[in-house]
């Protein structure tokens, strides 16, 4: 079977991802609005097929957990949840970062703070980009605005903490991952085999001593002066990171006097403003960031230097105004306009906001 | 007759199991944990399976176990041991997997983990030693410490009106139909010890069998966090800790122990064992 145009959910085309992109399991907790990802997941019995391991965990705790170890194991293997969810979580993804070990999360936002509510939001921006467990480390970070986008992340997410040893996380939310659309699907890769992984994953503690020595994976050195290279070395693939793997989309920016910045669901209805904005005379652009982190800062500098004003639309407070500040270095104004705790913003809402700023 | 003359490979009658490392240990003289380190070394040894095994160290004293076994091995957070066991043995069904708890890992902060592993019947081998106190953070009070004993967050001795009861983990586990081996056993003595042994290689030849969860309980003991030397604590443990803990199979080959069956039916009875551990 070669690729194949289907319909789905967003949260099936992550699931549907995983099978086809070779992942070795998932480990995953019920939470509202991405439980279609264990359920898909559940109904296809990829163990059957792909051998892809699928379990339904006691917690949250234990699949990242699972994941961890599933990981220091030398599998591709992934979670997902939501914001509370994704809340419990984030131990194991400091662990999973100090151990340098790769693997890919996937956070449905939605709105809080607390239990909040089941509604999409990107409240989770600070969490997800600047931290969120302990210690100094980042999460890679990829905002789908589209089924299709959610159904291609997951393999890059894949090639990108393998590439990096380091967590992924998806950054979704309810709207992205609740909405159907239609998404070109890959044929099944197969997974890896155990050969593959002793030879490319020397870190990776499979229980076949191949090399004479075991191997041991931890996130602990109680010296403080090795404990420091190890962030030196994990800060040096954080360096390199920003340099090779920003990604952002530019749209309409050529001409554009303003310019809005937003991602994952807030930049689909962007796109709308832009149309009616131009339609009434005002040149406006979009930037798309498709890494939070790493921000694509360049382009926001580059491109958000040339206008006369940035909006940064969020389905928040006001939590990635900051990044945008500080890539245009407060060269230009920058305002925020956003919805919260679970309220989608519309095209005209935002257009009025870009009116307001223009005047 | 010279030293050369005695070394000799038919005069060796003791060596150190190649699974075990160079590493000097950092445990405290007397303690249980290098006992059970080089039992379940022996264990992988004789059965000859070093080059496929993954460990899952815990948190607590033996956090550091992976620097001990020269075996792969996974240092899990505080408590997760059992989930990192279930998806390694999961994802890589070919391999014997172990967890190695303590008894604030397993009984408190992984209490969840441990009871879902049990009840999945996941196909590993765990490995619990139950000195009923906290060693490295400095001999707190764990849900194992026994009513009455002094702790330094129970200064006064348990009180179970404010403090909780003393927690019988395994017999909990025992009633889960995904344990297939449920035993209590010691290392204080040397008979305790080959006892041990053979409780804990049938955990691990149980694996090949895919049939559950093979857990073995090691009662120990903390001579640093009683504040005793090693006799006292080991004479200690067995007047008082396995009185509420008493050592012996519960569940066999899927089976309860008859002894077992009627042991928990006296669970009800308030714990008679007060009792202090500094003299008065």
């Amino acid at each position: 079977m070669a690729k194949q145009l289907v319909l789905m959910k967003g949260n099936q085309a992550i699931a549907e991802a995983a099978i086809r992109c070779g992942c070795d399991g998932y480990f995953g907790y019920p939470i509202t609005p991405q439980s279609e990802v264990l359920e898909h997941l559940m109904a296809e019995r990829p163990y059957l097929t792909t051998g892809m391991v699928v379990l339904q965990a006691e917690s949250e705790l234990a699949s990242i957990n699972m994941v961890y170890a599933g990981a220091a194991a030398g599998k591709r293997v992934m979670t997902s949840s939501s914001s509370p969810g994704f809340s419990l979580m984030q131990e194991g993804l400091s662990y999973i970062a100090g151990a340098e070990l790769p693997a890919l999360c996937v956070n449905v936002v939605r709105g809080g703070p607390g239990l909040g509510t089941i509604q999409p939001s990107q409240s989770d921006y600070f969490q997800t980009t600047k931290g969120g467990g302990h210690g100094d480390y980042r999460l890679i970070t990829l905002a789908p605005a589209s089924v299709q986008e959610m159904y291609d992340f997951v393999e890059l997410g894949f090639d990108l903490a393998f590439k990096y040893r380091n967590p992924v996380a998806i950054l979704s939310d309810g709207v992205i991952g609740q909405v159907m659309e239609k998404v070109m699907v890959d044929d099944y890769k197969p997974r890896w085999t155990n050969e593959y992984i002793e030879e490319n994953c020397p870190w990776a503690a499979t229980g076949h001593r191949s090399t004479g020595k075991h191997r041991i994976v931890t996130s602990l050195e109680l010296e403080a002066l090795k404990q420091e290279a190890i962030n030196d070395r994990i800060q040096a693939k954080y360096r390199k990171c920003e340099e090779e793997d920003a990604r952002y989309e530019a749209i309409q920016c050529d001409d554009a006097e303003y310019v809005f910045v937003a991602y994952g669901s807030a930049a689909r209805i962007c796109m709308k403003s832009v149309e009616l904005a131009r339609a009434e005379g005002i040149k406006v652009g979009l930037i798309r960031p498709i890494t939070l982190w790493p921000f694509p800062t360049k382009a926001v500098k580059e491109i958000g230097g040339r206008m006369k004003k940035i909006l940064s639309v969020e389905m928040n407070a006001g939590q990635m105004i900051e990044d945008v500040k500080l890539a245009v270095d407060c060269n230009v104004p920058v305002e925020h306009y956003g919805r919260y705790g679970g309220v989608i913003p519309t095209p005209v809402e935002i257009l009025d906001a870009l009116k307001k700023m223009v005047k | 007759m010279t030293r050369e003359d005695i070394i000799k490979p038919e005069n060796l009658v003791y060596k150190r199991t190649p699974v075990l490392t160079d590493a000097t240990m950092h445990y405290c003289p007397g303690c249980g944990h290098g006992v059970v380190h080089r039992i379940i070394a022996e264990v992988i040894e004789e059965m000859g399976i070093q080059d496929n095994v993954i460990g899952i160290s815990p948190v607590g004293c033996s956090v550091l176990a992976y620097n001990y076994f020269d075996v792969d091995f996974v240092e899990a957070a505080h408590g997760r041991a059992p989930a990192c066991a279930s998806a390694i043995k999961r994802l890589r069904p070919e391999t014997f997997v172990f967890s190695y708890q303590g008894d604030g890992d397993l009984a408190s902060i992984g209490c969840g983990e441990v009871v879902h592993a049990c009840n999945r019947g996941e196909n590993i081998t765990m490995i619990f030693i139950n000195n009923g106190i906290y060693g490295m953070t400095g001999g707190q009070m764990a849900p194992t410490t026994l009513e009455g004993m002094e702790t330094v967050t129970c200064p006064y001795g348990r009180d179970p009106k404010i403090m909780g009861h003393t927690m019988r983990l395994t017999e909990m586990l025992a009633q889960l139909p995904g344990t297939y081996y449920v035993t209590r056993q010691a290392v204080y003595t040397p008979a305790a010890a080959r006892k041990c042994k053979k409780a804990i290689r049938q955990a691990f030849e149980n694996q090949k069998l895919n049939k559950g969860v093979s857990f073995v309980e090691v009662t120990s003991n903390c001579n640093s966090g009683w504040k005793m030397t090693p006799v006292q604590a080991n004479k200690w443990m067995e007047e008082n800790t396995l009185k509420y803990f008493p050592l012996g199979d519960m569940k066999v080959d899927g089976k309860f122990d008859p002894k077992f069956i009627e042991r928990v039916g006296t669970f009800d009875q308030p714990n008679e064992t007060i009792f202090s551990l500094r003299k008065k």
